[in-house]
């Protein structure tokens, strides 16, 4: 077995692990600390597929933003500590079933499947470097101008909406 | 550069972001607190980017990865969103349990 092989399973069963803990695990907290974890593990898959702006970015955004806003809201609401009562038999049960039933469907789909023979296709030169990222991006002709323009006002608008709706109310009573 | 699907497969990237996916909804479905169904959001999410990443290198091609950008961003502002809505619903009602948003039940 090729040693990459190897890592990606030791990746890919951290991955899974962690994902599930984030959802098992009873404090928020904690599930806060492995969806962490989890995101690292994804950033290693991005490294294994030698695409490093992407893991570099995916660590700043998620592991570092997203989850200090995580953190931060369980610790603003106070809801460290482990009180939270299950959701009905019923619904519990339906859960798993979606579960067990949806993946064993896809990932027998996906087995069944025409499998993929012979060697991928390798084109030798650079494609997912900074600099050939920023050129696709930013094309002049089919590059991604508009929705990177849209981009900037989608996170304009959610930082405004963000304000708007933590602010406190005036009480006008 | 030898494309690194060439020790892997494809197949198990394909594999590994369905159960990703799965667990994501299994999340959202089995638990109360609002803040871990977010965090299922994400992981599902974070599977089809990895889904995306898998396929430009599959077809060796930098527009799958540009993608992922515009999918980060878009998860960067729902969660800057939603937990300014979870914080105001806090207040509001004192806890983030899903089951007691009710109001506006007739």
């Amino acid at each position: 077995m090729a040693p990459v092989l190897i890592i990606f399973y030791i990746l890919a069963a951290f991955t899974l692990a962690t994902a599930f803990l984030t959802i098992y695990s009873k404090n928020p907290i904690h599930s806060a600390i492995y969806l962490v974890l989890c995101f690292f593990s994804i950033a290693g898959h991005y490294l294994l597929f030698n695409a490093q702006f992407l893991a570099i970015v995916h660590i700043i955004v998620y592991s570092g933003a997203i989850m200090v806003l995580f953190l931060f809201t369980i610790m603003l609401m106070n809801l460290n500590k482990e009180d939270e009562v299950h959701k009905p038999r019923i619904t519990r049960l339906g859960a798993i079933t979606v579960f067990v039933l949806l993946s064993s469907a896809l990932v027998l789909i996906f087995m069944y499947s025409k499998p993929f023979v012979g060697e991928y296709y390798t084109s030798h030169e650079d494609f997912q470097s900074i600099k050939k990222l920023g050129t696709v991006l930013l094309d002049d002709k089919d590059g991604f101008m508009v929705p990177f323009e849209f981009a900037s006002v989608l996170l304009l608008v959610a930082m405004i909406g963000a304000v708007l709706l933590s602010k406190k109310e005036k009480t006008s009573k | 550069m030898e494309n690194i699907l060439n020790q892997i497969g494809i197949e198990n990237y394909i594999f590994l972001s369905v159960l990703l996916f799965c667990i994501g909804i299994f999340g959202v479905l089995y638990r109360r607190n609002a803040i871990i169904v977010f965090m299922s959001i994400e992981i599902m999410l974070n599977a089809v980017n990895l889904l995306f990443i898998a396929f430009s290198t599959y077809w060796q091609d930098a527009k799958g990865e540009v993608f992922v950008f515009f999918s980060m961003t878009v998860a960067a502002a729902e969660v800057a969103v939603g937990l300014a809505l979870l914080v105001s619903v806090f207040r509001n009602i004192g806890s983030v349990d899903i089951s007691n948003l009710k109001n506006l039940k007739g």
